[in-house]
């Protein structure tokens, strides 16, 4: 974890108000799919840092992709940095996704609403990863390419313009694909869909929860997920979500 | 002339003395764990810790917080592992730090502080901090904070069994702190500190509804230094015991501010959430000021307005 001036080596708005910044941060090498990073704004009078996930990681080129949905005041400013310019950042936090234990199984990624960015970074460390991706319209289909590279790509949208019409579950039910593992991240009632399918199938699933968040760092408990069990560092049912995750076993979290 | 001595960040809270005037405010700093990973602890005078009750406290639903300009909202309703825990885990490791220790207490009743203060009493820490001014939970802290005779009474209280100095950390949402201070010092507390967070509330316009969970948050930053400021002037031209300021500290000048308002001590507190290193970066700045300014001791500033 460091905190430190990162150097934008680009920037590109890629599907309405959707945009991919590369920035050179030194702990690059050190940054594992599923972590994020948390970038500061110029000055103090917008005050916390956002939390924003990693869609690549390049260590040769101590580099990261970040691809983020343009919401409000932070993410505004962020979008107007261009190649050059240098921002404050924190990262890697936060924990990842269980890589190692899954390199040689079949891993179903499954992303939905502004979740499809881990689950590039998933797939370039994992041999077998099967896409799963949910979006509004084939308009605001984000990152294409990068799903699409791979064979059995499963693809949903509301508006049926591109794959099965429906949500990513009904994609995922219409390939039939069979995985040994799941990794999700998305919005809760999507999180919940996908915990229950891979309940279903009887195979492991983990998932990256997302929560409005100040510290970053695991001080101030203002992102916690309600837990199944007792968490490690209050002792109560409710683990931070930057600190203790942002990815869950999802039989340890409690998504009702 | 020049003073080209190093000055003095010596200051004295009711007989323990810091090495500098900057602590961390409770509940921005954890037991220090996480900061740790920053910079040395011992660059503090003193880790002021979340507030801690005698049993674990699960906090409120999320969200939790919001920004709002030059500030945040929070509603983390004083999630904490408890008293036992505490002691087991968070008080050994920061007796690895040459720092202060000074240990936030909550409570939704007199006997529930009490219990805490008493579990405390036999563990080496430099002093406690009473939360009574917490705007997040329904029952104890502010409700304890906005009335003069429970402070009085609480304060009493807590005296009679504390073994360590006693800092009650007072609310600002009421009409005249200085009645809050004076009713602190009538107690027998050692010191007061100001201020907790102003309660506010945001809505969330896309959404329909509140921004917090809880409704209600406690706003804090840049944005109500000002306010921090003045109340931290007529605390302490009221009473004769110490006062710990805080409120918005963001800066080295912010923190100047606050000492010659009067506070003996400052605490840093959201500042660490834009920077992690901000209260370590204060403490030096204090020192650069006091140099550039020619002051010996950063007691040569304490109240000079």
């Amino acid at each position: 974890m460091e905190y430190t001036k990162a150097l934008v080596l680009g920037q590109e708005e890629i599907a309405p108000d959707i945009y991919s910044l590369t920035l050179k941060v030194p702990f690059a090498g050190q940054a594992r799919p599923g972590q994020f990073i948390s970038i500061y704004c110029r000055d103090g009078s917008t005050l916390l840092p956002r939390p924003i996930s990693i869609c690549r990681i390049d260590a040769e080129g101590s580099s990261l992709r970040l691809v983020y949905r343009l919401a409000g005041k932070g993410t505004k400013e962020f979008s107007a940095l261009k190649s050059g310019d240098s921002v404050q950042v924190l990262g890697p936090l936060g924990n990842g996704f269980p890589i190692e234990k899954f390199a040689d199984s079949r891993v179903l990624l499954v992303g939905g609403g502004i979740g499809v960015p881990p689950m590039v970074s998933c797939a370039e460390a994992l041999s077998k990863p099967i896409f799963a991706v949910g979006y509004r319209s084939r308009e605001l289909a984000y990152l294409l390419p990068e799903v699409t590279a791979y064979p059995e790509t499963c693809i949903a949208t509301e508006d049926g313009s591109l794959g099965t019409r429906g949500n990513v579950l009904d994609a995922i039910r219409a390939s039939g694909v069979e995985a040994d593992a799941v990794f999700a991240c998305g919005p809760a009632p999507m999180l919940r869909a996908v915990k229950a399918w891979a309940a279903e199938q009887g195979v492991p699933c983990f998932i990256s929860l997302e929560e409005r968040m100040a510290c970053g760092v695991g001080a101030c408990l203002g992102c916690v997920t309600k837990t199944t069990g007792v968490d490690s560092h209050s002792h109560v049912k409710n683990a931070r979500i930057c600190k203790d995750g942002p990815v869950f076993a999802a039989e340890e979290v409690d998504l009702s | 002339m020049i003073n080209k001595m190093r000055p003095d960040l010596t200051t004295t809270l009711a007989g323990v003395t810091l090495k500098n005037p900057v602590m961390t405010a409770s509940g921005t700093f954890g037991s220090g764990m996480e900061y740790s990973e920053f910079f040395d602890l011992s660059a503090l005078g003193a880790v002021v810790t979340k507030g801690v009750a005698d049993v674990p406290w699960p906090g409120n639903p999320t969200p939790r917080v919001c920004e709002t300009p030059s500030g945040m909202l929070n509603a983390i309703g004083l999630q904490n592992p408890g008293i036992d825990v505490f002691c087991e885990r968070d008080l050994p490791f920061l007796r690895q730090y040459d720092t202060r220790i000074i240990v936030n207490v909550c409570g939704h009743s007199e006997e529930e502080y009490l219990r805490v203060v008493d579990r405390l009493a036999d563990e080496a820490i430099d002093m406690m901090e009473i939360n009574i001014s917490c705007p997040n939970v329904k029952e104890g802290g502010i409700a304890f904070g906005t009335d003069p005779a429970a402070v009085e009474r609480i304060t009493r209280a807590v005296k009679a069994h504390a073994r360590q100095p006693v800092i009650m950390k007072l609310s600002p949402n009421v009409t005249d702190i200085k009645v809050m201070a004076r009713a602190a010092e009538a107690g027998g507390a050692d010191a007061i500190s100001l201020i907790n967070t102003l309660t506010g509330m945001k809505i969330d316009i896309e959404r329909g509804t509140f921004a917090l969970a809880n409704r209600t948050g406690g706003l804090s930053g840049p944005a109500i230094h000002p306010v921090a400021v003045r109340m931290v002037y007529e605390a302490a031209h009221s009473v004769s015991i110490p006062v710990i300021g805080m409120g918005g500290i963001a800066t080295a000048e912010d923190a100047v501010e606050m000492l010659m308002a009067g506070a003996t001590a400052v605490s840093v507190g959201t500042a660490s959430f834009h920077d992690p290193f901000a209260a370590k970066r204060i403490a030096e700045g204090i020192e650069g000021f006091l140099a550039r300014k020619g002051y010996g001791s950063v007691k040569d500033i304490i109240g000079i307005v």
